[in-house]
């Protein structure tokens, strides 16, 4: 247990190996661990940025679905609107429709009315004619006396 | 062991704590341990060499199982640098301490190894006779150390405080600056100074010699027929266990003691 020269050595030995953990060991470990935690604190930040962006995206959508909604229901209800006045449009029309329809069938049946008391009334010539003939008793000839016949006819109309 | 040599306890003991010893010069100060040198410079190269080579390869990226290993440890060693030492650690004092503490965790645990079957192996396939393997129980490793971290410390407070400042301090603290108490400030801090490397030396020295010595007394249960080899084996497995501990926390109050006096060095009062 007596001091000696190997203290010496022991010291240089020492300062070796301090001097190479300083010069070699120390900077390249102390590098990587600070990038490192540069990555990490990056990924961090950026998931907390991602994190905040999901939340202002969720808020917009909800906004945007608001929107939608609200659309929807103008939507329906304006639609709703359209269709009860194209209802009563068409309601109108078909009322229009009937009164012209009611018209030319007036306006047919009159038409036929007239038509069936000018057969009549022709009808009613002939047989006043034929009826006279039999009074008369004799022919008359209808081609003798076809402008008597006519006159006649006309008289009756 | 030398059969020629008549094995008693005493003998034992001596054989096993006597140095390999190089005579460089006359006087009995130019001795050389070389068995203490040779073993500890081989362990500070593979614990260095070792984290040297994991960390030239190291990646900031996902870091290999190795590669994180030795990052807990430099990791573990910076945040108790950090919480003492207020300056740029990263230029002298971090490094420092992360040498401190593997190398002498390294030359501690060679405690550990069990000492006969070393001491065998050394002297039939090395032929080294006298090898002592554990170099932190050599006091001249122990004061090497204590002595450089007290000239660093020196070498700081002339460095941050200037010639006079450190010369003001050690005249004017812890007792004031009256010229009443200058002496009484001086011895107080030359006793301070004195002390410093002492304990922070014998402490390592101790523990670890002491250490040693159990393993010693352990082994001669050896001597006593197989159930004491076997009552032996069993008390230094016990005792080597408990070692580890010893072994660490050494390591860890000796680089710590070395970052707070440099940290206090760098600290005016």
């Amino acid at each position: 247990m007596n001091i000696n020269f190997t203290l010496i050595s022991q010291a240089i030995a020492f300062s070796v190996f301090i001097w190479f953990t300083v010069r070699f060991v120390w900077p390249p470990l102390l590098r990587a661990i600070e990038e490192r935690q540069k990555t990490i604190a990056d990924g961090l930040a950026a998931g907390e940025r991602g994190r905040h962006e999901l939340e202002l995206a969720s808020q917009r959508s909800s906004t945007v679905l608001k929107e939608a909604k609200q659309q929807a229901a103008e939507i329906i209800l304006q639609a709703e609107k359209r269709a009860s006045e194209i209802i009563e449009e068409a309601k109108k029309a078909a009322k229009e429709e009937s009164g012209r329809i009611v018209a030319g069938a007036k306006a047919e049946i009159e038409h036929e009315v007239f038509s069936a008391k000018e057969t009549l009334r022709y009808q009613v010539a002939e047989l006043a004619v034929a009826g006279a003939a039999k009074i008369l008793r004799r022919e008359v000839d209808s081609k003798v006396h076809a402008d008597l016949l006519s006159a006649i006819q006309e008289d009756l109309k | 062991m030398a059969s020629e040599i008549e094995l008693t306890p005493s003998s034992y003991i001596d054989h096993h704590l006597t140095y390999l010893t190089a005579q460089i010069r006359e006087g009995s100060f130019w001795v050389l341990h070389v068995d203490t040198l040779v073993t500890s410079v081989i362990l500070g190269m593979l614990s260095l060499g070792f984290i040297w080579l994991v960390v030239r390869k190291a990646t900031s990226g996902v870091p290999s199982k190795t590669q994180a290993f030795v990052e807990l440890a430099v990791d573990f060693i910076d945040k108790e640098v950090k919480n003492i030492f207020h300056g740029n650690r990263h230029t002298l004092v971090a490094p420092m301490a992360l040498t401190v503490f593997v190398w002498i965790l390294m030359m501690n645990t060679m405690d550990i190894l069990p000492i006969d079957i070393t001491a065998k192996i050394l002297e039939n396939v090395f032929g080294l006779h006298n090898w002592k393997i554990v170099p932190t129980t050599d006091i001249n490793t122990t004061f090497a150390l204590a002595l450089s971290v007290w000239i660093l410390m020196l070498f700081f407070n002339v460095k941050v405080k200037g010639l006079g400042g450190w010369l003001h301090e050690l005249f004017c603290t812890p007792f004031g600056k009256s010229p009443a108490v200058w002496i009484l400030n001086l011895l107080f801090n030359f006793i301070e100074y004195v002390s410093k490397p002492l304990s922070h030396s014998l402490r390592l020295f101790g523990n670890i010699y002491a250490g040693e010595v159990i393993f010693l007394l352990l082994g001669m249960w050896a001597a006593t027929g197989i159930s004491g080899t076997v009552f032996g084996a069993i008390l230094g497995a016990g005792w080597a266990i408990f070692h580890i501990l010893v072994v660490t926390l050494q390591a860890f109050i000796f680089m710590m003691l070395t970052v707070v006096y440099i940290a206090m060095a760098h600290e005016s009062h």
